[in-house]
């Protein structure tokens, strides 16, 4: 590469003007929505990501509805059995997959579900076959299984942990036992009185701690070759693709404050005691 | 600082009351003996928590390999070059745990990297703690306009995913074992400043931090005798719960290829047999055992930071 080139590139990509002038252009083209273009495949970096979202919406999205389910599902039943089997082996279990990192969790499914019984397809999304119809959507959801069950796996026992106290919380107020003594039956005490108090803090929790899964996902896309933005982000880091780092950090603090937002409206809306306030 | 302190050095003289009764104690004698009394209180509680005392006991058997382990094993065994094994040789009762791709024993390289990823651990929770409890402090007890200053600083570091700015900035500091470890410290910081003001902001009202103001105390006497005592509960519980977090963001950080390249830690070696194939190849011996020895780790510290939240933290005493 010629010297002239050289300059060339660095005047095409602004880089040879002073730093606080670079970043007054940044910020000008970061607010009109020009991300500028990434440096190793020489697409708008717009393009790039258009491309890799949807994936991630719809691994990030599975797995956090799953995760809730169940997770919601445990944490009712460990608190509502305290000190039952269930609950001090959902406990144990939860505090287990909390201190697994999630990377390594997909590596041990490939481990035993790919490399040893060859359930499951080892990575992407699809096995570019050309299906179309019901054999693709099938062949998409076997693809999705073992990265979407890595995600659930690491942040279940997260959920659990956080609807078992906050129930407990809730069992020891006093309307649950103004509901007891006028004989309503445990099921519906359950049901009625105590879940519903108990689900609000929690829903709010799982809301914040999207941030934590949307991270996750960057390492189980990378181990699962998922075409999403956690695959795009972990190339761009291997690869300098600073264009591309600074667009998928943008778009991550964006995704993370308009749940956060979602959060606290959800909340006012469904909890009175917080709109008056 | 002791030039400040307003408590007399010698104890005060009662009037009306009969001399040599009470055997003169002097006041730092007497406040020994009631730490001593809170402490042995304090260890009395905890001991019955069968969680903390797992925890408890794991985390002194790792802290233990961490210091000595390492001594044991010849630098030979772990270097690139000099390793003596063939590459990717499975377990056998000479390997315990096999061989990498260089013909390093795996479980040497468990041994020895046991020492970064505690380092790691616990140098990161330094950093967030000194931050956090700092910036909490400064918050809740100066109040005003620092207090919006901070509190809006802190609000920001909650929001921003972590990983996504402790990709930026180590994709642009550059991967020493230094700048991870103020890396995860300023990604993790936020959430401790958070618990220290609000603890900061309801000390700050007692009587007795009036008194000491009333008798002339400056702002870094009542924040240093006063205010931190009353918050080191809250901090201690949480920093312990910080270790585990710092440990799984360095796995997290070298899992990304943003470890540190010349040492050795747990998540470093699952991300070289990751990067050389292992999982294509089987090499099961490489990945499991260093990721158990995270998960192992972590839950140490994890039952350990709960246990002693159970007990510190009013709101959870209460049930």
């Amino acid at each position: 590469m010629t010297p002239q080139r050289i300059a060339q590139i660095e005047h095409d990509q602004g880089l040879d003007r002073p730093l606080p002038q670079q970043f007054v252009v940044y910020a000008e083209n970061t607010l009109t929505g020009r991300f500028g273009i990434s440096f190793v495949t020489n697409e708008s970096v717009t393009t790039v990501i258009a491309r890799a979202i949807w994936p991630t919406v719809l691994l990030v999205g599975s797995a956090t509805l799953i995760s809730t389910f169940f997770g919601l599902w445990a944490g009712i039943k460990g608190a509502w059995g305290r000190g039952s089997l269930f609950d001090t082996t959902s406990l144990f279990g939860s505090l287990v997959l909390y201190s697994a990192p999630e990377g390594w969790l997909g590596m041990i499914l490939l481990i035993i579900f790919v490399g040893t019984f060859h359930w499951f397809p080892a990575g992407q999304m699809s096995s570019n076959t050309g299906q179309t119809g019901i054999a693709n959507v099938l062949d998409i959801l076997s693809h999705l299984f073992l990265p979407c069950m890595t995600l659930v796996l690491g942040y279940i026992g997260e959920y659990t942990i956080i609807m078992r106290s906050s129930l407990l919380e809730v069992m020891g107020e006093d309307f649950v036992m103004t509901a007891r003594a006028k004989g309503v039956p445990d099921r519906l005490v359950r049901r009625s009185h105590a879940v519903p108090n108990a689900l609000l803090p929690t829903l709010t929790l799982v809301f914040y701690s999207f941030g934590f899964i949307l991270g996750g996902s960057v390492i189980v896309e990378a181990v699962f070759s998922w075409p999403g933005l956690g695959l795009l982000t972990y190339r761009a880091i291997q690869d300098l693709d600073y264009n591309v780092i600074q667009a998928v950090f943008l778009l991550f603090s964006l995704a993370v404050i308009a749940f956060n937002l979602a959060a606290d409206i959800t909340y006012g809306y469904l909890d009175p005691r917080v709109r008056e306030a | 600082m002791q030039t400040l302190d307003p408590t007399p050095s010698e104890p005060p003289v009662l009037v009306g009351e009969p001399a040599n009764l009470v055997p003169p104690k002097s006041p730092r004698r007497i406040g020994w003996a009631r730490r001593r009394r809170a402490l042995s209180a304090f260890w009395k509680t905890y001991r019955r928590s069968r969680m903390g005392m797992v925890g408890l006991v794991m985390m002194i058997l790792f802290i233990l390999l961490a210091v000595v382990g390492p001594f044991f094993v010849p630098a030979k065994d772990v270097s690139v070059a000099f390793a003596t094994g063939k590459p990717f040789q499975p377990p056998t009762v000479h390997w315990l745990l096999g061989t990498d791709n260089f013909g390093r024993s795996v479980l040497s390289l468990i041994v020895v990297g046991s020492r970064i990823s505690l380092i790691v651990g616990f140098a990161a929770t330094v950093v967030t703690m000194v931050l956090g409890a700092g910036i909490g402090i400064a918050s809740g007890f100066y109040g005003g306009k620092t207090d919006t200053l901070l509190n809006a600083l802190t609000n920001w570091f909650l929001v921003i995913p972590w990983i996504a700015l402790a990709i930026v900035m180590a994709s642009i500091l550059g991967p020493t074992l230094l700048n991870i470890i103020l890396i995860i410290g300023i990604t993790s910081w936020a959430g401790t400043a958070r618990l220290v003001r609000a603890q900061a902001l309801t000390v700050k009202e007692r009587p007795y931090v009036e008194r000491a103001r009333a008798l002339g105390g400056g702002d870094l006497h009542t924040i240093a005798h006063h205010i931190l005592p009353n918050v080191m509960p809250v901090i201690f519980a949480n920093t312990v719960l910080t270790v585990a977090l710092s440990i799984l963001a360095e796995t997290t950080l070298s899992l990304l290829g943003l470890g540190d390249p010349n040492s050795i830690s747990w998540g470093g070696i699952i991300n070289e047999a990751f990067q050389a194939g292992a999982l294509s190849a089987g090499y099961w011996w490489w990945i499991i055992p260093p990721g158990v020895m995270i998960v192992l780790v972590v839950l140490a510290f994890t039952m350990c930071g709960y246990a002693l939240d159970e007990i510190i933290n009013p709101r959870l005493r209460a049930r």
